[in-house]
């Protein structure tokens, strides 16, 4: 019993570990509400690409003296509405127009940031530097993260019906073209709340499996929902404690624990079907 | 609060020489024009890409006209939508039958528009529910994923939300594709009933041979209104080889064929490769042959 006392309470008598487990339960939080949209709606791809479109924003804004995460929202949402337009105005899919323009801000992003001398390090905007947060960064991502929390609570059975049945959605005059932007620009948010934590590579993981999850172990959208969150903000915890006993990187460990949920929960899935009488 | 029925002697649709162009610049629909009334059953027919969905996106307000007007139950169509008076069932595959909800929350999504912000359902609207799910027989199943129905339950679990919606005006994509014939015959047994209470259904179909089994109006379309009206004068050989040009698939069987005498009468199947549409008679004085359909 000690142990396990010992396994929780020993890594969070330090500040560090502290904020860095508020800013974990946050951004798994969040993370997962929204992904139970992107996995229903056939999006998954769009948080890849939302996410890697944010760096060249990072470096401009750092460039013109603005907040960082003002420019990362800017250039995730740009790439979403970038994607949008052009797939209306071309011959290319959705997928193959997403791909291109993700890539190529990405690949901006690093051509600037190898160019102009900035105070970041790649490799905290890539994978993250939970341990690292300080309070203002614990501030920000919850100023961001709750009322998108709000909004997703309050707004989760139109976004749900949206995803299920836009035609129907318009039909009975919800405000389709709302609903569709909202949850762009919640995405957007979303991956500039996680950007301190978990970084733009790993946010990915963490805007899918989730919603994953969910799906698999439930047949109704509200309990999905719940087991999203649980199975994030669950992973979140283990993960960082987990990362504090190892001595390993804390955004990644999170992620490990989350796929591998993921993939048990698949398994235990496969040997009941097989196992159930027919 | 349902919308109560609508007037029978005005226009439930009113389709007033509208052109409908796409971003791309393609002429979608070119100066189309139809009226429809209350209390019928209407089958829109067309080859694919004749604009036949685009004319239910305009109907939907999906895409506004570049020409023309469209006006529901005598108003404009943003205004006939908030009042729910239009309910859409979709085409079978433009579902993703994984999605988690149950047969029951299907039918509450007709509720939305009746609810608060929140979606919170009232006694009201759990009322609606249960009595639309008995009006379609689904009942016992609604607690089932909606992925675990038959082909014929799903489009009655859709045709219970249009129902629990209280839509007047109801547009059908393809109503008969994955489902079997005695499936069909139930699912047109809850038409005429909806129709006979005053609704009016539109029905974009492929399924030439069932048309004339339960509507009462046909729009032949390809870009614009090709013929419209009773289906008895309108949906005639004539009117369908001119709507579809030569994609149907045509046989006639007359002569030494068909009789020993010098009967003049003559059979021909026109089909778009689903059930066929029949007729028999003399030339230009052919009937309809509805072919015996397994009673429900």
């Amino acid at each position: 019993m000690n142990a396990v006392l010992g396994f929780i309470t020993q890594p969070l008598a330090h500040d560090f570990m502290q904020r860095g487990l508020v800013v974990a339960l946050l951004v798994g939080m969040i993370c997962a509400m929204l992904s139970c949209y992107l996995v229903l709606k056939g999006w998954s791809l769009m948080g890849d690409a939302v996410s890697h479109a944010v760096l060249p924003g990072i470096v401009l804004a750092f460039v013109a003296g603005l907040p960082l995460a003002l420019g990362a929202f800017a250039a995730g949402l740009g790439c979403a509405l970038a994607t949008g337009y052009l797939q209306a105005h071309s011959r290319v899919r959705e997928d193959a127009v997403m791909g291109i323009v993700f890539s190529g801000l990405f690949a901006l992003g690093l051509v600037l940031f190898v160019k102009v001398e900035t105070d970041q390090h790649l490799n905290h905007i890539l994978f993250g530097n939970m341990l690292g947060v300080q309070l203002r960064d614990v501030a920000e991502t919850a100023l961001i993260a709750l009322p998108a929390i709000a909004f997703l609570l309050v707004r989760r059975r139109d976004l749900m019906l949206y995803c299920f049945d836009p035609a129907h959605a318009r039909a009975i005059g919800l405000q389709v073209g709302f609903l569709h932007y909202g949850l762009l620009v919640l995405l957007a948010l979303t991956i500039v709340a996680s950007l301190k934590a978990v970084g733009i590579i790993l946010v990915i993981a963490m805007l899918i499996a989730p919603g994953a999850i969910g799906l698999i172990v439930t047949r109704r959208f509200g309990p999905m929902m719940v087991v999203a969150v649980l199975a994030a903000t669950g992973s979140s915890l283990i993960g960082t404690l987990l990362s504090f006993h190892l001595d390993a990187a804390t955004g990644p460990m999170i992620v490990v624990v989350q796929s591998l949920l993921f993939a048990l929960l698949v398994v235990i899935r496969q040997v009941r079907l097989a196992l159930a009488p027919h | 609060m349902n919308p109560s029925r609508l007037p029978g002697d005005r226009p439930a649709i009113m389709v007033d020489g509208v052109s409908v162009r796409y971003a791309n610049g393609v002429t979608a629909i070119d100066d189309a024009s139809f009226r429809l009334f209350p209390a019928s059953i209407c089958a829109l027919v067309g080859v694919n890409g004749s604009g036949k969905s685009t004319l239910f996106k305009t109907l939907m307000g999906f895409l506004a006209p570049a020409k023309g007007a469209v006006s529901i139950a005598g108003q404009k169509v943003a205004d006939a939508l908030k009042q729910g008076l239009v309910a859409y069932v979709p085409q079978s595959e433009d579902v993703d039958w994984n999605f988690p909800v149950l047969v029951e929350d299907v039918v509450m999504m007709g509720r939305y528009g009746h609810m608060g912000l929140l979606r919170l359902a009232s006694k009201a609207d759990r009322a609606a529910v249960d009595a639309a799910l008995e009006r379609v027989g689904m009942s016992a199943l609604r607690h089932r994923q909606i992925g675990e129905l038959s082909g014929g339950q799903k489009k009655r679990v859709f045709l219970a939300r249009a129902l629990a919606q209280g839509g007047q005006i109801i547009l059908l994509d393809e109503p008969f594709t994955g489902v079997d014939a005695r499936t069909e015959t139930a699912i047109i047994d809850l038409l005429r009933a909806m129709r006979d209470e005053g609704r009016l259904i539109l029905v974009s179909t492929h399924n030439l041979g069932s048309i004339p089994d339960f509507c009462d109006h046909v729009i032949l379309f390809n870009r614009t209104v090709i013929a419209a009206g009773p289906i008895e004068t309108t949906f005639t050989e004539a009117n369908l080889i001119r709507a579809f040009g030569g994609v149907l698939r045509h046989v006639r069987i007359d002569g030494s064929d068909l009789h020993d005498d010098a009967d003049a009468r003559r059979v021909t199947v026109l089909t778009d490769d689903e059930r066929p549409l029949v007729l028999y008679g003399e030339r230009d004085r052919e009937k309809l042959v509805a072919p015996d359909r397994p009673k429900a």
